[in-house]
């Protein structure tokens, strides 16, 4: 019987079934679970890497070792393994080599929505889509093959209705593989000017004959209906127009870098109406118009977030009626930090000292929202360090007492640490906070360099945060609990004033992660209403009529609340 | 209502257990040879946010999420989402709702309303609703937690699968510690809303 798994696990799956060695990743949302469910097949050395170049370079190094290897992040990830992707295109594999993206249209747990197809295009690579799980499982075998016999990466591109859509699969047995032979080879693997100048050659050879083998490739399919409409269409989208016009032509690209030109040309031929629907970006569209094929796309269907069998029905004109109005007027219910949260208290002691802060890609993003508000910026992995020196270059050692980079632990040791460098090394004298709270907490909680676990749960040394920040040269390193409210407000003001970089480590684990609680809190009737404790934005406190209440289930015994209330009505039961 | 083919829409809060739940139905269409697709929301939007599980089960299923308007089913675990993705509904579909409030951070700030008629505001809307307290059945049944069970219960009762059959695929998902009481409030849900007079 199939399995009803989702693309993550098919993708997990395939690999394991190819035969693969080695796989590396930095979690990140939507492509976590890839190596989550790598790490448990005893045959595979499967790892988290402290970041997403380190785990390419990795990868790179194990596939030219002769192991098969996959290497899988979200797409803004991609952005931080860019540098060895473009030249692993030049130099090639000698083991096969596949890197997962996952892309999020829509941006359900991400700060941009960019089309990662572009990366097959700019570094040259060949590149599959598979539209569900099944494909997904099939592609990844597939990649593993292509890789080997043409010498070159290949990228598997996701989307979150992908990597987080389960339907069923039909699992197959692992083909064992040797570890191919390793020898020096400085032509291929070394990238001097002169070597590089030939492997760029070889390259394009290498993508014309790429381009032929997709003009053929089983991956791609037509599906001849009603030649009225043609449309081509691939990812998740293929699923929204098959539902929205089930008579339709279809050509599906499965396999979508290099574009097969010729069989877009025999297919625009046979029918009346050419349309292309895709994902984000008009990418395919554009190089179809380029072909001189007159087609539609972009001015029917939206380029902001996914694509839906509606938006597909209404670009095609097919508009329906639904019942139900959507009601207006409905309470949002944005995302917060979970109750006992530790990064509460941090956030709720920078806005008292209305500190300027650059935050950084975690939960504790959240940090920016009512009522906490107490965060200015937020780029990308690790940005807050620079963002925050660049802050004090811009308006001087004044301004600089009002500003702190916060940071968690795992992106601390993702990209951090050369931030705080920088700080050092170009005399800066911001504060930066560590967010310790000992996982990756955000994707599931994942094992980092700094936990003392591998990915497969074996216990390993660990990074001592204090230590890093002392060798990069910081001389004032001050570790508080996150709980203890007062000490973090003194800590902080004494921190900010001084004029020399901090680190301020504020180390608690995460309130998901520990297991055990403490005794929930609750209000007694010495309660004023005067809504000091609502100021923390914790879940499990509210105040609707005219004392506060704290929800007993919700309430993990943190006991911020407690700290604030200026009449000592909140305590534990 | 029948087991030809079903769009069920799971809307509720982050941590309230809605993808295991998804798993469940998934699986246990699957076993019932039909052909699955069940679409997830993880990372920041679990974080106590919206969040929605599409699930749907047929003959043939192309696309992982449900459109607009063409939901057989809604299970809200939670009333106010309930409202919120109340226009997934088709005519003359069903609504389960969990008659539990989590108020959003708005509303706990003073910054937001919860509407205080939820209930009787879809129920003038949409004449097959059943609403059920999912949290109190699973404290009976032994554990809090359980409340998703307890939903799963009572749409079963509206699938119409075998109950045998839910009870393997919940063994089969569930840690093996926790496989009693979530059977056990599983079939409380089952019960309830299978008992005449079902709405509370």
């Amino acid at each position: 019987m199939p399995k009803l798994l989702t693309g993550n696990e098919a993708v997990a799956r395939g690999a394991y079934e190819a035969g693969v060695h080695f796989a590396s990743a930095y979690p990140g949302t939507p492509s976590t679970e890839i190596l989550e469910n790598l790490a448990q097949y005893e045959e595979v050395d499967a790892q988290w890497s402290p970041n997403e170049k380190v785990a390419l370079e990795t990868a790179l190094g194990a596939c030219i070792g002769g192991a098969r290897s996959i290497v899988s992040m979200k797409h803004v990830g991609l952005n931080v393994a860019a540098d060895p992707l473009f030249t692993a295109s030049y130099t090639g594999v000698n083991g096969g080599l596949v890197i997962v993206s996952a892309d999020d249209p829509g941006m359900y747990s991400s700060q941009d929505e960019q089309d990662n197809r572009y990366y097959a295009r700019f570094a040259k690579i060949p590149m599959l889509e598979p539209s569900d799980s099944q494909e997904a499982k099939d592609f990844t075998i597939f990649a593993f093959d292509l890789s080997e016999e043409y010498d070159t990466p290949v990228l598997l591109r996701l989307t979150t209705r992908i990597s987080h859509g389960r339907s069923p699969v039909v699992l197959g047995e692992r083909t064992e593989r040797k570890v191919k032979d390793y020898s020096r080879n400085i032509e291929k693997y070394i990238v001097l000017p002169a070597h590089a100048r030939r492997l760029h050659v070889e390259v394009e050879n290498r993508m014309s004959r790429l381009r032929a083998l997709a003009e053929k490739s089983p991956l791609n399919k037509v599906e001849m209906g009603d030649r009225e409409l043609g449309i081509i269409t691939c990812g998740a989208a293929y699923q929204y127009v098959k539902e929205a016009c089930p008579n339709a032509s279809i050509l599906k690209l499965g396999f979508s870098y290099p574009v097969p030109h010729e069989l877009i040309r025999e297919f625009a031929k046979q029918v009346n109406r050419l349309i292309v629907v895709e994902e984000l970006e008009p990418l395919l569209e554009n190089e179809i118009r380029a072909l001189g094929i007159k087609v539609e796309g972009k001015e029917l269907f939206t380029r902001f977030g996914e694509l839906s069998t509606e938006i597909v029905r209404k670009g095609l004109g097919m508009e329906d009626e639904t019942s139900f109005k959507p009601e207006d007027n409905i309470p949002l219910r944005p995302p917060v930090l979970c109750p006992g949260c530790p990064h509460r208290g941090v956030f709720y002691q920078l806005n008292k000292l209305k500190a300027v802060v650059t935050g950084d890609i975690g939960c504790y993003t959240l940090g920016a929202l009512p009522p906490l508000s107490s965060m200015d910026t937020c780029h990308c992995m690790g940005a807050s360090i620079g963002t925050a020196l660049g802050l004090e270059k811009a308006r001087g050692k004044e301004f600089a007492r009002k500003v702190v980079a916060v940071i968690g632990d795992s992106t601390f040791l993702h990209s951090g640490i050369t931030g705080l460098m920088d700080v050092v090394y170009n005399k800066g004298t911001i504060t930066v906070v560590i967010l310790d709270n000992g996982i990756t907490a955000m994707t599931g909680h994942q094992h980092h360099p700094g936990t003392g676990y591998t990915a497969k749960n074996e216990s390993t040394s660990k990074v001592d945060l204090e230590e890093i920040c002392r060798a990069v040269g910081v001389k004032r390193v001050v570790t508080v609990d996150c709980y203890d409210l007062e000490r973090l407000g003194t800590v902080l003001k004494e921190e900010m004033s001084a004029e020399e970089p901090s680190v301020v480590i504020a180390r608690r684990p995460c309130i998901l992660w520990v297991r055990e609680r403490e005794r929930a809190f609750a209000v007694g009737e010495s309660c004023i209403g005067c809504g000091a404790c609502i100021g923390l934005g914790c879940p499990a406190i509210s105040l609707l009529g005219t004392a506060a209440e704290i929800n007993a289930q919700m309430c993990t015994g943190c006991g911020l609340c407690a700290q604030v209330c200026p009449t000592k009505a909140i305590v534990r039961l | 209502m029948g087991i030809s083919g079903e769009n069920v829409l799971m809307v509720g809060v982050g941590g309230q257990g809605i993808i295991l739940a998804g798993r469940i139905i998934g699986n246990a269409a699957l076993k019932m040879g039909l052909e699955v697709k069940v679409s997830e929301i993880h990372g920041m939007a679990q974080r106590g946010g919206s969040v929605v599980t599409h699930v749907r089960f047929g003959r043939k299923v192309y696309s992982p999420t449900i459109e607009v308007g063409k939901a057989d089913v809604i299970l809200a675990f939670e009333k106010l989402e309930a409202l919120r993705w109340l226009h997934y509904l088709r005519p003359g579909g069903t609504m389960i709702i969990n008659d539990q409030e989590i108020y959003p951070l708005p509303v706990l700030i003073g910054k937001g309303e919860y509407p205080s008629d939820i209930l009787e505001n879809i129920q003038s809307k949409v004449s097959d609703t059943l609403a059920l307290d999912a949290l109190k059945i699973a404290v009976e049944a032994g554990n809090p937690k359980a409340a998703n069970m307890v939903l799963l219960g009572a749409l079963a009762a509206k699938l119409g699968f075998e109950q045998e059959l839910w009870h393997e695929v919940i063994e089969q998902t569930v840690p093996p510690k926790t496989v009693e009481t979530n059977i056990r409030a599983f079939d409380m849900g089952f019960e309830r809303i299978k008992s005449p007079g079902a709405c509370i």
